[in-house]
């Protein structure tokens, strides 16, 4: 194995990171819409918290997609076509969901708000769930041929460890996009019933991340292949998730976003560490996707290391400062449009 | 299920990938076409200082914004095709297509995404200038990313830079900076950049005149600036599409001969170095036997336009159809079939050219009818007003058959010459998960077509009075009048 290609499979690994933290309280939001807010005030007010920046944030996964198919085509041609309808209902939810908020603003009755309200809804809580269940499948084996091809049936799509994956990432949305939203939004009523919401919430969380501990146990090598890591990474997880509940009950708002946004990102570092150096794990033992057979020529992963190497400082610096002069409040009130 | 075993894998993902592609490609050029006419009518308003082009960039600016969010969304589906339809392909040239598509999501697509979230979202924020810079650099975002899918669509058309690694049975890069002097590219790029400017500036034109036609003498003054402004736009485009489809042509007798014969309708050599040769204006082909099968001719005319003088000739496919056996046939074997659909190619360029000469004429008569000094009241002209409407659609038209001339005929290949469209499809994927991923795209993108139209028709009706009332930059005397009314309505 090269040093670009150890490289490269870090930096996919810092891309979905940088996807799942950002637009991960984007898909939080969304789903508030049906589950937190209780007018189209409210809902207005949601929306706008993250109305300048969700579409910059969604782009961290296609250029994720991009980066796999330019440094790994093997793992990105493996990965999109063995995973067709999971990644088709991904699309069709990215789809709805990328035009709800644009539509919900349009609609004149209040019928037809609801309804793209709804879907707004609807889809933020799939998307994340649906990539949780993808990434517990790559991670516990799935049937690859010589070629890479996958031929999968239903029930190596779905189990239990791939549920509560996907319910695991669902929620850790969830609650990152309540956190976000509580940093936005300091008007007393909504600002308060997210404060009770995610006082039941930690707990439920703490109970979903053992039992992703324990059915990681059972279902993948990682404590068999990587013990010492895997155990040091998942009591991080605990640890931050504890602190972020403690600081939450203390109110201290940007502690609670910062300790579970790195909960996030050592679950996504968690699962790219226990599969190093495979790609996709194979069910059968020697049928696994390996990094070393994944990627593009030397010469390739030089070219696109330059290039991201320069461009991705200046992305992360306007939109970061995107962020920071967006950073005033949200109240609820009444616009027109 | 007999009806999905008789569908083949191959057919249901072309018909995929030419159905989102055509859907994504409504919206892309009519986001950087409209992208551009905003950007010249926010600057327009930071020099002048006249209120009427902030109003316009507002208003056009809520199409452009509806235009962008599905453009966003369908896009998405483009990048994860490849591997998702495409595997072996993706496997094949990963090395040199990849690098095309993720620098288009790194160095595009964040600029425009977060650029147009601080324009559409800061108007209150920033002064004028910033604020302008903000679009305009959502724009360029724009072409930057139509400049990096057309290096990977290039690199389809006419693949550069490249070697076939036998050992791993891949296509390698072996020369990055090639991707972008490829000549195509520079065919291709312009061209479809000049086509956004029609789909830009004939939905502006046609808007106005929908509008005008719904509400006679209502907002003259801003329609007729917009015109103005957009009918600028199309006049430099169509210059520019006349002059850049003029050299592909050329090009392409050399890269893809059998595409232009089929774009030309020629099946047998006519010619020569000495000789005329006649271009055919109309005309039919049995799609069976590949005969012309009649056909209305220009003497002279295919010289003039092929090598740009009085004689030259040009091959027929049926010559050409040998020529390829003997090249390629080492490598893919006697069976590969290199006739084109060539009634479709034919037709297809035929609308491309007859539009192309419409939006020259419509953009002359815009001007015509918007000039300084004219005293012309459009409202009373409806027979113009109606013709404008319509013309709406047909920059759509246009594009879509340009592409269709591309695409199909690149065929039998997806890499000219390098890899057959048989040997890119996913092995792995069922013909059932295709069927039923094309009906559900094909509801999806009806429902998104029929709210986008529904939506923009809503904006049209709205009027650009629908963009003052947000105006709170402005100041306002809050004891006037104007003042409470504002307030009543809000």
């Amino acid at each position: 194995m090269t040093g670009y290609q150890i490289l490269w499979f870090v930096l996919i690994a810092v891309l979905f990171s940088g996807f799942f933290f950002l637009e991960g309280f984007d898909f939080g939001i969304g789903m508030s819409l049906k589950t937190l807010a209780k007018n189209e005030e409210e809902e207005d007010a949601l929306i706008r918290s993250i109305g300048p920046h969700w579409d910059g944030n969604e782009v961290w996964l296609i250029t994720a997609g991009g980066a796999m198919f330019a440094a790994m085509p093997f793992w990105y041609a493996s990965l999109f076509s063995g995973f067709y309808l999971i990644l088709f209902a991904i699309l069709i939810g990215l789809i709805y969901r990328g035009v709800s908020f644009e539509f919900r603003e349009q609609m004149k009755t209040a019928k037809y708000r609801n309804l793209w309200t709804a879907i707004s809804s609807v889809t933020s809580m799939l998307v994340p769930f649906l990539f949780g269940v993808l990434f517990t499948d790559v991670v516990q084996g799935m049937p690859l041929n010589a070629n890479g091809d996958m031929s999968a049936n239903f029930w190596d799509y779905f189990n239990i460890f791939s549920i509560v994956g996907g319910v695991a990432m669902s929620l850790l949305s969830y609650v990152h996009g309540l956190n976000y939203a509580r940093l936005k939004i300091t008007d007393g009523s909504l600002h308060n019933r997210i404060q009770k919401q995610l006082r039941v919430l930690y707990p439920v969380l703490l109970v979903g991340e053992v039992a992703f501990a324990v059915t990681l146990f059972a279902f993948t090598d990682f404590f068999t292949e990587k013990p010492l890591i895997t155990v040091i990474m998942l009591a991080a997880i605990v640890v931050l998730t504890l602190v972020a509940w403690t600081v939450t009950l203390k109110r201290q708002n940007t502690w609670a976003f910062i300790a579970l946004g790195l909960v996030i990102i050592l679950v996504v570092a968690l699962l790219f560490t226990g599969l190093f150096p495979r790609v996709i794990v194979g069910n059968e033992s020697g049928m696994s996707l390996l990094l070393k057979n994944a990627t593009s020529t030397p010469y390739t992963l030089k070219w696109m290391t330059i290039i991201s190497l320069t461009a991705l400082p200046i992305v992360l610096a306007y939109q970061i400062w995107s962020f920071y002069v967006f950073r005033d409040r949200v109240r609820v009130e009444k616009i027109s449009y | 299920m007999n009806l999905v075993a008789g569908l083949s894998i191959l057919n249901l993902a072309r018909f995929q990938f030419a159905m989102t592609t055509i859907f994504h490609f409504f919206f892309v050029p009519l986001s950087i076409g409209l992208g551009i006419i905003v950007s010249v009518m926010e600057t327009l308003y930071v020099i002048k200082k006249d209120d009427q082009y902030k109003r316009m960039t507002k208003f056009w600016g809520k199409i452009f914004m509806l235009s962008f969010a599905v453009g966003v969304v369908t896009g998405i589906i483009q990048e994860f095709q490849f591997g998702m339809n495409w595997s072996r392909y993706s496997r094949y040239v990963g090395d040199i297509f990849g690098p095309a598509l993720a620098v288009e999501a790194l160095v595009a697509f964040f600029l425009e995404s977060t650029f147009l979230g601080l324009w559409s979202f800061g108007w209150d924020r920033f002064n004028k200038k910033l604020h302008l810079l903000f679009i305009w650099l959502t724009t360029l975002g724009s072409a930057f990313s139509a400049l990096w899918i057309l290096a990977a669509n290039s690199f389809m058309q006419n693949p550069v830079g490249f070697e076939v690694d036998h050992k791993f049975d891949r296509a390698v890069l072996v020369d990055f900076p090639a991707l972008l002097q490829n000549h195509q590219l520079w065919l291709e790029f312009p061209h479809v950049i000049f086509a956004t400017f029609m789909a830009g500036s004939f939905v502006v034109m046609g808007v106005s005149a929908f509008s005008l036609l719904r509400k006679p003498h209502h907002e003259v003054n801003f329609f007729k600036k917009s015109v103005q402004v957009s009918a600028v736009v199309a006049l430099v485009g169509v210059v520019g599409l006349a002059y850049t489809g003029d050299s592909h042509s050329l090009a392409l007798q050399d890269d893809q001969p059998m595409k232009f014969a089929a774009t030309e309708g020629i099946d047998k050599n006519v010619g020569g170095d000495d000789e005329q040769a006649p271009w055919s204006v109309i005309s039919y082909t049995d799609p069976k036997t590949n005969e012309v099968k009649w056909s209305l001719d220009i003497p002279y005319m295919l010289s003039i336009l092929g090598d740009h003088s009085l004689t030259g000739g040009s091959q027929g496919w049926n010559e050409l159809n040998k020529e390829l056996h003997e090249k390629y046939d080492v490598k893919f074997g006697h069976d590969m079939n290199y006739y084109l659909p060539n009634n479709t190619l034919y037709y297809s360029f035929r609308i491309m050219a007859v539009s192309a000469g419409a939006f020259g004429l419509l953009a002359v008569v815009a001007l015509w009818f918007t000039r300084k000094k004219s005293k012309i009241d459009i409202s009373k002209y409806k027979w113009a007003l109606w013709i404008f409407g319509i013309a709406t659609y047909l920059p759509f038209v246009a594009i879509t058959s340009g592409w269709l001339i591309t695409e199909l005929g690149r065929a039998p290949w997806v890499v000219y010459g390098v890899l057959t469209m048989a040997d890119a499809v996913s092995p792995n994927v069922s013909a059932a998960s295709l069927l039923t991923s094309n009906i559900l795209y094909f509801a999806t993108f009806t429902v998104l077509g029929l709210i986008m139209v529904m939506l923009s028709r809503r904006v049209m009706i709205a009027g650009p009075e629908s963009v003052d009332e947000t105006d709170t930059e402005e100041d306002v005397d809050p004891f006037s009048p104007k003042a409470f009314e504002n307030g009543k309505e809000a």
